[in-house]
């Protein structure tokens, strides 16, 4: 192995977004504790947000600056242009969420709430440079931690609280798998670095035991993605949590889990891949992944398509657009992962946004239902433009973004064997099921741009400037990036 | 020519416009959509007067795109294409003068309107494929909205019905075209090169990938057995999107089997050809029959489309230059003939007596109520038959006389097609427009009770009638343009497949 360097200077270099995150949070508090009382509830939370927003955006500043600077501290973190992009695409999704939070129903504890994005955001950035098995894992629990008290922070909602404590036992039974595979993995190849690990199992260090490791590590996988049958946890945490904990739930802790993971998966186990090019393939991992992916596929779409809960409607949807993420989890060993990076951004932005015309519409009368929508486009034109933005983009109507990210990972999996395996089956699969989640997407924009508004909740919506700032440029992200996606492809 | 390009950018643009002006007034959104219709015509009959046939795509934008993919921003045009965006031009015109008394959400309906014209222009106008497939899927969301919005009997269930279809047909497409590109190893989208790349791969996988692309195409194009969501697509949507639908919607999905699927996996068309031609005369015996007892005014034209499309999807089953010449005269004649019909029906009728029901409208002596739209209704009816002097006469002819090549068999039952076309048309005219006023009916109900004939109906009429009648005396104006281009290598690639 090439020479390890424990470079202070160069660690403090490539950790300088967290380190910028961590005192952005601290001053927040700080400057809550301190002068809080001298002012109104409203003005507290300006100030938490504008402080969180800075922060935000001088962490984005360094995660830029630096560039791919390599391998950092001995190898534990990898700061390469998959951690680049990742971080700076966690970056904006956490700036999108305070945006929608400007705009959503207010917390009691503005200051407590900002600070805790931006130690999520923290969790998130560390995961996508994550290197170390014990990194990967303090990084993930700071995430997780930090989202399960996001999703129950509004004490006075009952389903918060349900959101939170189903969202914590599920998310802790999957820590407690994630662990008890990572320790496998260390007992087998007595190895914690990614790179050594994959250098054991390539000399011939593969033992019957890593087949359970492997099993462990997924299921912890699914449980954090959002994937079938570990998914239960999804519907009711976007029920039930605050809209802007649920937008950072289902967009930035997507894209900071899946590039975790995915590093974990191809550099680190990819001897143990297995083959799903043909269909008598061997056993390994991948075989797992598409059985996972085909499972979230077809339990998301059709589940979908029962629901009346427009939350509830966006958590099958997540699950459904999970199945083909993982999709392009199977096909980075061809393609890489800007397929499944693109994918996770504009995937990530759309739903945030969608969640941010749900926070807006919550103040004004509530968002529960799909039939809350109607009349939208009359009560705002603004909001019900920007829905239909997000929402295609979702259902991958071209040109917005979402459509070519599905594009890109569906053209990488069937790189991997064409037709003849399960990759190319799922792809398929992936493919047909579109055509049935247009019809849950349409149901929706029907609500919002067709049926009139209950006469009880027909007042037009005055949307907050920063609400409409971040969803105005969420939606022009989605269109720009849909028309110019090499913008983004270009930077890997 | 260099100008095509303009005609998706303005229909855009316009959408925009319209959007905006509609906030103000809907006379501006009005106004704004008909001057974009109108200039985009313009631009397409000012690059048809300087065209020179050729045989080969002459090239408009070529720029790369996603160099990633290898994919191109390649707009082009030949006779075939610009046959069509004229087409679109004279049917997105028309609608918006037959879309005129729109009073609710105006801006949004234009807005919608014209982000379907623009996407229809760039599907015309693409020789990419990932960029035809683009704008094949922009101008499906927009109907949706249209139908739904705007529309009248089960208006929600024929807008989804049809955008279901049309997604689940364009989703067959794209798992073809992906199918190409992966197991090809295609460089890039570009029409020649996933040819080439189609032609690596084996022989069954070349007949599933035909298979997929064509049939994804043809549900737009009204093909038996997945027909069933043009009439009640047709029926729900608002007069102007029934014309738009009828008569450039379902040339999309005719155009995707002509310029997409055919010319990259010809290898396949002897396989299909037979399953393709059967499926087409089935449709249009079928279709025919079905119109002919229909009750409701709207559901017979929404019937005869699907009978018409028929045709068009038979002469490009026969796969001989005689038979397409004719399929594609045949898409710009029902697109203008259907546009007409659902005019006069959507339109002059409905609006004012409020009921399609034959039996009702059998109550009304309308042939001297609304003397205009039954003159109109007559001409078109006829032009719908096939009666010579019209566009139908020459596209049907060349059609059955291409087919005739390739089977005997095909062409007489198609030709029963046309007399099943002259029965149910006749039909409606009779019962429609010549009924017996009902004794009962107070005498007041006779004295015109009716609005006058507008303005905008009687331009959008005129253009409409105008432009059967000078395809019809003279198709060599259309011919002219077509056969050139139906000797482009990617054509005769075609041919050669068919006749193997």
């Amino acid at each position: 192995m090439n020479a390890v360097n424990f470079s202070y200077d160069l660690l403090a270099r490539g950790l300088l977004p967290e380190i910028t995150l961590i005192v952005g949070a601290l001053l927040v508090l700080a400057y809550d504790v301190i002068r809080g009382r001298n002012h109104t509830l409203a003005e507290r939370q300006a100030i938490a947000l504008w402080i969180g927003g800075i922060a935000l955006a001088a962490a984005f500043y360094h995660v830029v600056t630096i560039g791919a600077i390599g391998r950092v501290y001995g190898d534990s973190l990898l700061i390469d242009r998959l951690a680049v992009a990742a971080r700076a695409g966690v970056l904006v999704l956490g700036m999108i969420t305070l945006g929608i939070a400007s705009g959503a129903k207010r917390q009691r504890h503005p200051a407590e709430y900002v600070a805790i994005i931006l130690f999520a955001v923290t969790g998130f950035t560390l995961m996508s440079a994550a290197q170390h098995l014990l990194i990967a894992f303090t990084a993930l629990e700071l995430a997780s931690l930090s989202l399960y008290v996001l999703a129950g922070f509004d004490k006075t909602s009952r389903a918060s609280a349900e959101a939170a404590l189903k969202y914590f036992l599920m998310g802790s039974m999957a820590t407690a798998f994630l662990l008890f595979g990572f320790s496998l993995i260390y007992g087998v190849t007595g190895e914690m670095n990614l790179d050594r690990i994959a250098f054991v199992l390539a000399h011939g260090g593969v033992t019957p035991l890593l087949g359970l490791a492997l099993v462990m590590v997924l299921v912890a996988f699914g449980f954090k993605a959002a994937a079938a049958p570990f998914h239960l946890w999804a519907p009711d945490a976007y029920q039930g949590a605050p809209t802007p904990s649920a937008a950072l739930i289902a967009s930035a802790s997507k894209l900071a889990g899946f590039t975790l993971f995915l590093r974990l998966l191809w550099p680190g186990l990819g001897a143990l891949s297995g083959d799903v090019s043909t269909a008598g393939n061997t056993g390994g991992w991948l075989t797992l992944l598409c059985l996972i992916s085909g499972a979230s596929l077809l339990l998301g779409n059709l589940a979908a398509l029962a629901q009346t809960n427009i939350r509830r409607l966006l958590a099958y949807s997540a699950i459904a657009h999970t199945g083909a993420l993982l999709l392009g989890v199977v096909a980075a060993e061809v393609a890489g992962a800007s397929p499944l990076l693109f994918y996770l951004m504009t995937y990530g932005i759309a739903t945030a946004g969608a969640f941010g015309v749900i926070a807006v519409l919550e103040v004004n009368g509530g968002c529960q239902k799909i039939t809350d929508l109607a009349g939208l486009s009359k009560r705002s034109p603004l909001l019900a433009g920007c829905l239909l933005v997000f929402i295609l983009s979702l259902a991958g109507i071209p040109p917005l973004a979402g459509f070519f990210g599905k594009f890109t990972v569906f053209a990488a999996a069937l790189k991997v064997g064409g037709m003849s395996g399960p990759a190319g089956w799922l792809t398929m699969l992936a493919i047909a099921l579109s055509a049935v989640a247009l019809y849950y997407y349409l149901i929706v924009l029907k609500q919002a741009l067709v049926q009139p508004a209950a006469p009880e909740n027909s007042a037009k919506i005055k949307v907050p400037v920063g609400a409409a700032i971040t969803l105005l440029l969420a939606a022009g992200l989605i269109v720009v990036l849909g028309i110019c996606p090499s913008l983004l492809l270009g930077l890997f | 020519m260099n100008l095509l390009p303009f005609t998706i950018y303005l229909s855009f643009a316009g959408a925009v416009l319209s959007l905006l002006a509609g906030m103000r007034s809907a006379a501006m959104a009005r106004g704004v959509a008909l001057v974009t219709a109108l200039f985009c015509w313009g631009i397409t009959l000012y690059a048809a007067c300087n065209f020179t046939p050729a045989r080969d795509l002459q090239n408009l934008v070529d720029v790369a795109w996603i160099p990633e993919m290898g994919i191109r921003y390649h707009l082009a045009a030949d006779g075939i294409s610009l046959t069509l965006v004229v087409l679109t031009g004279l049917a997105a015109t028309a609608g918006i003068l037959f879309s005129w008394n729109i009073e609710e959400r105006v801006g949004e309906f234009f807005a919608f309107y014209l982000a379907l014209i623009g996407g229809v222009y760039g599907v015309f106008l693409s020789a990419d494929a990932f960029l035809f497939f683009v704008f094949y899927e922009i101008a499906i969301v927009p109907k949706y909205f249209l139908i739904a919005n705007w529309g009248s009997t089960n208006r929600q269930y024929g807008a989804m019905k049809l955008a279901l279809y049309s997604f689940a047909g364009s989703a067959m497409v794209l798992v073809g075209l992906l199918w190409i590109y992966a197991a090809g190893h295609a460089s890039g989208f570009g029409l020649p090169e996933l040819a080439r790349a189609a032609a690596t791969t084996s022989h069954t996988d070349q007949i599933f990938i035909f298979g997929l692309i064509f049939t994804g195409f043809a549900v737009l194009a009204g093909m038996f057995p997945f027909h069933t969501w043009a009439p009640t697509g047709h029926v729900a949507a608002p007069t102007g999107a029934s014309m738009l639908l009828a008569g450039v919607v379902m040339k999309l999905g005719a155009y995707g089997c002509l310029r997409v699927a055919m010319p990259l996996v010809p290898g396949a068309l002897e396989f299909w050809q037979p399953v393709i031609a059967w499926l087409a005369v089935a449709g249009i015996i079928y279709a025919g029959l079905v119109a002919l007892v229909q009750d409701d005014f709207k559901f017979v034209i929404g019937y005869s489309s699907v009978s018409h499309m028929g045709f068009v999807l038979l002469g490009l089953a026969a796969a001989n230059p005689t038979a397409v010449a004719g399929a594609v005269l045949q898409m710009f004649s029902h697109g203008v003939i259907a546009g007409l019909l659902f005019a006069v029906v959507g339109r002059m009728v409905y609006e004012r007596t409020h009921t399609r029901q034959l039996e009702d409208l059998r109550k009304l002596p309308l042939h001297r109520l609304m003397p205009f739209a039954c003159v109109v209704f007559v001409l078109a009816g006829l032009a719908s038959m096939g009666m010579p002097g019209f566009s139908g006469f020459p596209a049907e002819l060349t059609i059955l006389i291409g087919v005739w090549k390739s089977s005997k068999i095909l062409a007489i039952l198609a030709a029963s097609g046309v007399l099943i076309a002259a029965a149910f048309t006749l039909r409606a005219i009779q019962v429609a427009f010549f009924g017996q006023a009902n004794p009962a009916t107070p005498a007041t109900a006779l004295h015109h009770p009716y609005a006058p004939v507008t303005w905008p109906e009687r331009t959008g009429a005129f253009l409409l009638l105008a432009a059967t009648l000078v395809v019809g005396l003279k198709p060599d104006l259309l011919l002219n343009w077509i056969v050139p281009s139906l000797n482009s290598p990617l054509m005769q690639a075609v041919w050669r497949g068919g006749a193997q």
